[in-house]
């Protein structure tokens, strides 16, 4: 098997708050144009290492690395100028409030790259239309949108940059059945599209193994378990099976120390 | 054993009560250096590239547009209560006649940029904290990072632009309505020539009582804006945090109005 230097890892990271260590030493990569999904239940520390990595929360210790350059010790400005390489889904989709979804689309293309407002508008409309949204959609603001077209334009706004590294967080939270397997769909297609690696977290399995080439579940700020998205379900690890069988095995006593 | 006991117990007393005092004095230090901290990188903001023209453009427009009405109407009622009381007061030592001077120079050095900063903290100030906190909330301002956009230089810097230019514009529309207001009451109420009211606060007002109104407006206005990008872009716990943002803003930018004004008229008559 040959060793490729990854796209994107972290290198032992230690995240603490008021002294619980929420990343106790994660090691994660994934290679370029491969598809990483962390899994893992509420406070195991999924948000936090998606927030280590996209510089918004400075690890205690521990390296963060994209093309094996060091992300931790860069300046706002040099971070800003790294962040034209990647795209980001929110949860929420983080649309501004204050502007229409076209604006918000081509934001970092007007903003950050000095492109002229009509090429950007052009631009903004092109990435819509690659995310099912048609033209009549632009020009409404973010407020006047269903939440599944919410969570499309904010796709929009990733990939209009063509990104090479994307990461979604949590696209699946608060849609119905039938809109997050749409959105699952839109996310594999854009990434295939584009070629990116790309870096997800989620609760949600359906979404894991439809999006994920590769699976780490993340259990008490460490990997527990990594492995091919369709071998899930056969891993022998008792935290990942109880997982992965949650839905079969039913509510669990919320006051034992032993669920994940 | 009894006596080491009472040793300790003043010893206790004492910690129990200087450590809280302590704390206190801890946390309000390191409050006072996160603002300064913050108003250091809001002002390299304001006043270094990029800038954004689309949005200093609308936060003039917010800030000193839509807060004309509000000035207008409070410059006016006080001009002319102030002009009522002056002459009431005034009437004990028969210096009724110089109730229109008194009034251009009340309004002008003090009442004028006060109020109109006052109205601001109360309208602006609130409301950019709302909407700074609401975008902490819900994730807009760690968009913005990524998104290769400093927040500072898109939402922060607009902000204290508008506050620092608008506020001295908005208090010279204060000045004048507040002193109209004056001559309003005076002429109207209590019979005074119209011609000699004007005549009077012509010849009162010297440049610098104008000028040093508008200076405390620029520092006032800083203030406003200041405080509310503050409490909005730290804001954190949700709704509950948002509307906590919202009250320190006010409160925080009209006890500094009060503090600032103070320290500048003192500066002000020293100097003069």
């Amino acid at each position: 098997m040959t060793q490729t230097r990854p796209k994107f890892a972290w290198k032992g990271v230690i995240k603490r708050f008021e002294g619980r260590a929420v990343l106790d030493g994660l090691n994660l990569s994934v290679a370029q144009g491969r598809s990483l999904v962390i899994i893992g239940g509420s406070g195991q520390g999924k948000s936090v290492a998606i927030k280590t990595a996209l510089g918004l929360l400075r690890p205690d210790a521990g390296q963060i690395e994209l093309d094996g350059h060091s992300l931790v010790d860069l300046s706002q400005g040099q971070r800003r100028q790294l962040f034209s390489r990647v795209g980001v889904l929110f949860q929420g989709a983080a649309l501004f409030d204050s502007l229409t979804v076209w604006e918000n689309v081509a934001f970092r293309l007007i903003n950050a790259d000095g492109v002229p407002r009509k090429a950007a508008k052009d631009r903004a409309i092109e990435a819509l239309d690659q995310v099912r949204l048609g033209p009549d959609v632009a020009h409404r603001f973010p407020s006047e949108l269903s939440g599944g077209m919410q969570k499309r334009a904010g796709l929009a706004r990733a990939v209009v940059g063509q990104p090479e590294i994307l990461f979604f967080d949590e696209p699946t939270t608060g849609l119905d059945p039938i809109t997050a397997m749409a959105i699952n769909q839109l996310i594999s297609d854009q990434v295939r599209r584009l070629g990116s690696t790309a870096i997800s977290i989620t609760h949600d399995l359906v979404s894991a193994q439809m999006i994920g080439d590769e699976i780490a579940m993340l259990h008490e700020g460490r990997i527990r378990w990594r492995g091919l998205a369709r071998d899930l379900g056969q891993a022998e690890d008792p935290v990942v099976r109880r997982y992965a069988d949650a839905a079969r095995l039913g509510p669990v006593d919320l006051r034992s120390r032993e669920i994940v | 054993m009894a006596a080491a006991k009472a040793r300790r117990a003043p010893n206790r007393l004492r910690s129990n009560l200087v450590r809280p005092l302590g704390r206190s004095t801890l946390a309000a230090a390191r409050r006072v250096g996160a603002v300064g901290v913050f108003g250091a990188r809001a002002t390299i903001a304001a006043l270094s590239p990029p800038w954004f023209p689309g949005q200093i453009r609308r936060q003039f427009v917010a800030i000193g547009f839509f807060s004309l009405p509000v000035v207008g109407l409070t410059a006016i009622f006080t001009g002319a209560a102030l002009a009522l009381n002056i002459f009431t007061g005034g009437g004990r030592f028969n210096a009724e006649q110089v109730m229109p001077q008194i009034v251009a120079l009340g309004i002008t050095r003090e009442l004028g940029p006060v109020l109109a900063a006052l109205m601001l903290a109360g309208r602006v100030s609130a409301a950019i904290a709302a909407e700074i906190g609401a975008m902490r909330a819900t994730e807009q301002i760690d968009a913005m990072h990524t998104l290769s956009t400093d927040p500072f230089s898109y939402l922060v810097g607009p902000r204290l632009l508008a506050g620092v230019l608008m506020l001295p514009l908005l208090t010279l529309v204060a000045d004048t309505i507040g002193v109209a207001g004056g001559w309003l009451a005076a002429t109207r109420v209590l019979d005074f020539s119209s011609a000699a009211y004007i005549r009077n606060t012509i010849d009162v007002l010297q440049g610098w009582d104008i000028v040093s109104g508008l200076i405390k407006a620029a520092v006032f206005g800083y203030i406003v804006a200041l405080m509310g990008c503050y409490h909005g872009y730290t804001a954190k716990g949700g709704a509950r945090g948002v509307g906590r943002a919202t009250t320190r803003a006010v409160v925080s930018s009209a006890i500094l109005i009060f503090a600032s004004d103070y320290l500048l008229t003192t500066v002000f008559t020293q100097a003069s």
